[in-house]
């Protein structure tokens, strides 16, 4: 039920959050100083904040809707099966985000 | 008699308008093909992570990158006007405004994907 909830959130979010790639997109196409500006948002700390967010968003989405395409066939109803399937469709991506975001801050020469 | 409906009660668009199975079929649709897209755009943003204008300039504007990105906002767009559209007819229930809410999420995932895909084609035609 909560699981189910956070699919629409997530959703939602990722709906509103289509903003953002509109800006980067319209920012590179439009010249260098409407892509400074877009960068200054991206790299503060809200901006930053923001696109973490959007980037666990996106992948918890992603495996919630695998997680119901596994159930839309109609397999995986057992007890045991939903549990595990659950726990890896709220696990995997915690774990692809963090992974994101660290090698992000590797490809910006942080460390 | 075939049809129990009022002919009032189809003019007002109440009751099943039969195209459930086609909105069913296409959310599942641009789900899949999202997947290996949004794997795409995130890793293409990871890699640009604090590269400058003239890097991500030419990284959009090679036709290859601006295929799979315009792929990307057309079945994103497809999907989350479908997807919004399940959250407004599940929780709206007044009529009026959930019509008007239904207009807002065409007209948003219209604005979003042109705005997009305007954005491409002048990166990558330039």
């Amino acid at each position: 039920m909560f699981l189910s909830i956070l699919h629409r959130a997530t959703g939602i979010a990722l709906y509103v959050g289509t903003l953002l790639l509109v800006w980067w997109l319209m920012a590179a196409a439009t010249g260098p100083e409407a892509f400074t500006l877009f960068q200054g948002f991206a790299g503060s700390w809200i901006g930053q904040m923001v696109l973490f967010g959007y980037t666990w968003a996106l992948f918890h989405h992603m495996f919630g809707g695998i997680k119901h395409f596994i159930w839309d066939t109609g397999a995986g109803f057992e007890l045991s099966t939903v549990e595990w399937i659950s726990r890896g469709a709220t696990l995997i991506p915690i774990l692809l985000t963090l992974m994101s975001w660290v090698l992000a801050y590797k490809f910006m020469g942080a460390f | 008699m075939s049809e129990m409906r009022t002919p009032l009660s189809r003019v007002r668009g109440l009751g099943s308008a039969k195209k459930g199975t086609e909105h069913f079929w296409l959310q599942r649709v641009t789900a899949i093909a999202n997947i290996p897209l949004a794997v795409f755009f995130v890793s293409a943003i990871v890699v640009h992570a604090g590269a400058d204008y003239l890097t991500v300039k030419a990284f959009l504007s090679r036709p290859i990158v601006a295929l799979v990105m315009l792929l990307l906002i057309l079945s994103m767009v497809w999907h989350m006007r479908l997807g919004l559209q399940i959250v407004i007819e599940d929780y709206i229930h007044d009529h009026t405004v959930k019509i008007l809410a239904l207009i807002l999420n065409t007209f948003f995932a219209l604005a979003v994907g042109t705005a997009s895909v305007l954005a491409i084609l002048k990166l990558t035609l330039a």
